[in-house]
């Protein structure tokens, strides 16, 4: 098994600039399902993708591929004609929150939001707007959600993946990568690896996302990433402490970060006193979770709280 | 993005925010012209000048250049003088604090140039309270904090006696509610200043939401001696992914307040924080370039600078990159550190040729690349004949960088 996305789950893109085009194409090219694309002004057309099969995703497929993506005026129009699950977000900032609420006004589970930039009040109200509602978002800020050899979607690359028995969750993309590479290196793999995002204010957080793993069969182990700002990490060591089974693993940046400062991401600061490195890496050792002492020890902290 | 101020007042003053009077001064002679018509119009002899710089404690700071004297001064020659002893003192210390340098807990050693005054009318107040709009992360939404405790730093009421501290949580689909206004101000045992508080906090909070503030913090939030509920100071961020609907906010922006290097990165679309260090580093991803700065603090270096050239960066940025970083003359070599994976690391290794080419090199360079494209990237740093020191992973790099620098 892996958490929330899989080889049956149908993903929509809203947002077709060039970056949406980009990686619609590099998940097609891995395997994943993508069934169609929303974008107003060119509801009624197709856009076509074809090139190269990445082998690196799902198994046994030919070597080329083609698809022709049916284009959509709206959320629920898509919805409704190609039975979509899930959608991921490309549109510009200004504009990607309402693109998250139509997501979730269309029913599909799924909203992975890749867009960088969104005002934090927008995304106030988008999470006030889910609360209650069936729709889980991802993000915004983030590079996406991957079961490697079943479905990608986002803009990690996908070759770096390999099929295992580790959960990966993580603030940032980059470190993520080198999450995944050092498990893959180590044969150790992933199940799932999902980035939920730098920004302050998200849809997901690392305890919904370690509920779901230590929920998971197929899951052994976890590795989290942390990084400055808030309290989330704070919150995923008490819950690591009081209800996970599944070994954990983990690294926290930003232990050089200066009071005061946003370090790129809109939520990596130390404001008042809070939310410092120490205090989380206090927390999570105290949770019995092995903290890596560089980023570079990952893969190597993974092995320890295996055992 | 932070305002001063007096551009904080305005905003709130245009929204019907009780705020004292003020003038805004640049040189000496627009000070002293302030005093009259401050005196006038409140009928209060005494006037109040302020320091507008973005760094907070500025009452308690003093000038470099006149230890003597604090950042906020309040000029009392009026009482007993009429409106020219006072404008006599406010010319005298006008005339030491522009142009000066302002130190605070806030600013560091090195302090702030004062270039910006503002005069206001003096005030009786009656109590001192404090009050803020913020963003409650663990939430996802805005909160407004309240503490009887004005005019001291929050952070240590906090710590001390969290007991002072109220709460109330805004319903981003209802705003807040007048209820929790009686709230608060009943346990800020507000007594008949009830109505007044509750419009002020009501129109804070309304603002939060309207104009995509990051923060607004009130310190001290001021009962006067007739009852009304007043902001005595204001200080305001903007969320800075917001200021494109907000062009009256964008217009407020102080260059001279940001540093100048920090500043051509914004602009270049580059993430740089400038540090004290001697290891300048180059990263891709927010989350890599703060571990690559922990990562040489761990192996027993000092960080010359956070640096994230995001994930789409072309060989240009990558140019403009370098060019900071040697700018900073602190900095004894440099370490580059790409985890391709939108970024291929071909386009990486080109920019970095191409830049040394242009800004030269002539400090140690140490380089590691991963992921897509590794091998073509590690080829072309190869066949530049340039002098890179390969490294074999993140902790590789700072040892290599290290050992070079020392």
């Amino acid at each position: 098994m892996s958490i929330l996305v899989d080889r049956n789950t149908k993903v929509l893109v809203q947002g077709l600039g060039k970056t949406g085009q980009f990686h619609t194409e590099k998940a097609v090219a891995y395997g994943t399902q993508m069934v169609g694309a929303v974008h107003p002004s060119r509801a009624g057309t197709t856009m076509r993708f074809e090139g190269e099969t990445d082998h690196s995703g799902v198994p046994d497929r030919e070597d080329n591929f083609e698809v022709e993506l049916p284009i959509f005026a709206t959320m629920s129009q898509a919805v409704a004609e190609t039975g979509a699950n899930a959608s991921v977000v490309y549109v510009p900032p200004p504009f990607a929150a309402d693109a998250i609420m139509e997501a979730a006004a269309s029913g599909v589970d799924l909203v992975v939001a890749i867009t960088e930039g969104i005002p934090v009040a927008d995304m106030v109200r988008a999470k006030r707007y889910l609360e209650g509602r069936g729709t889980r978002l991802i993000g915004p800020n983030c590079p996406g959600v991957i079961t490697p050899h079943e479905c990608k979607i986002g803009i990690m690359p996908g070759y770096i993946h390999e099929r295992g028995k580790i959960g990966v969750v993580s603030r940032s993309g980059t470190l993520t990568y080198e999450a995944v590479h050092q498990l893959t290196q180590r044969g150790l793999g992933q199940t799932t690896a999902i980035g939920i995002g730098g920004d302050p204010v998200n849809g997901t957080n690392f305890v919904d996302v370690l509920e779901l793993f230590e929920a998971d069969p197929e899951t052994e182990g976890v590795v989290m990433i942390g990084e400055i700002g808030g309290t989330a990490e704070e919150d995923a060591a008490a819950f690591v402490a009081k209800e996970m089974t599944t070994p954990v693993a983990g690294f926290i940046a930003g232990t050089t970060a200066p009071p005061g400062k946003r370090m790129g991401h809109a939520g990596a600061i130390v404001s008042g006193g809070k939310g410092t490195a120490e205090a989380k890496i206090e927390a999570m050792t105290a949770a019995g979770i092995v903290v890596a002492e560089t980023p570079s020890d990952m893969g190597e902290a993974m092995e320890r709280a295996l055992g | 993005m932070k305002i001063h101020e007096y551009q904080a007042k305005q905003l709130m003053g245009e929204r019907g925010i009780a705020v004292p009077s003020g003038r805004l001064a640049t040189t000496v002679d627009e000070a002293v012209a302030a005093v009259r018509p401050l005196i006038e119009a409140s009928g209060n002899p005494v006037v109040v000048v302020k320091s507008q710089i973005h760094a907070g404690g500025r009452g308690k700071g003093t000038f470099k250049e006149h230890p003597e004297i604090g950042g906020v001064r309040v000029v009392t020659a009026g009482i007993d003088g009429g409106v020219e002893a006072a404008e006599a003192a406010v010319r005298d210390l006008a005339g030491k604090m522009l142009g000066s340098t302002l130190v605070t807990i806030q600013t560091g050693n090195e302090g702030k140039v004062v270039n910006r005054l503002y005069l206001e009318q003096g005030i009786d107040i009656e109590r001192e309270l404090y009050l803020a709009v913020l963003l409650d992360r663990a939430v996802g939404r805005n909160i407004v904090m309240a503490s009887t405790e004005g005019g001291v730093e929050i952070e240590k009421v906090a710590e001390e006696t969290p007991e002072k501290i109220l709460r109330a949580e805004i319903d981003p689909a209802v705003g807040l509610l007048p209820f929790q206004a009686n709230e608060l101000a009943v346990g800020l045992s507000l007594g008949e200043s009830v109505t007044s508080f509750g419009g002020f906090v009501s129109a804070l909070a309304s603002m939060a939401m309207e104009m995509d503030t990051d923060l607004i913090e009130i310190n001290p939030l001021v009962v006067t001696k007739s009852g009304e509920v007043m902001a005595l100071d204001g200080k305001m961020a903007f969320d800075d992914n917001a200021l494109f609907r907000h062009p009256v906010v964008a217009g407020m922006r102080d260059t001279s307040e940001e540093d100048p290097s920090e500043l051509a990165a914004k602009e270049a679309g580059l993430n740089y924080i400038k540090l004290d260090g001697t290891i300048g580093c180059l990263v891709n991803g927010a989350g890599l370039a703060m571990a690559t700065m922990d990562t040489i603090k761990h192996v027993g270096g000092e960080p010359a600078n956070f640096l994230d050239v995001g994930g789409g960066a072309d060989a240009d940025q990558v140019s403009t990159a370098f060019e900071i970083i040697t700018g900073d003359e602190n900095v004894k070599g440099i370490f580059v550190n790409i985890f391709g994976g939108i970024m291929r690391c071909d386009v990486i290794a080109n920019g970095i040729v191409e830049a040394v080419k242009r800004v030269g090199l002539e400090v140690p360079l140490v380089v590691r690349l991963e992921g897509t494209n590794v091998e073509l990237g590690k080829q072309i740093i190869e066949d530049s004949g340039l002098d890179v020191v390969n490294a074999a992973s993140l902790r590789d790099g700072a040892v290599k960088i290290l050992e070079l620098t020392k």
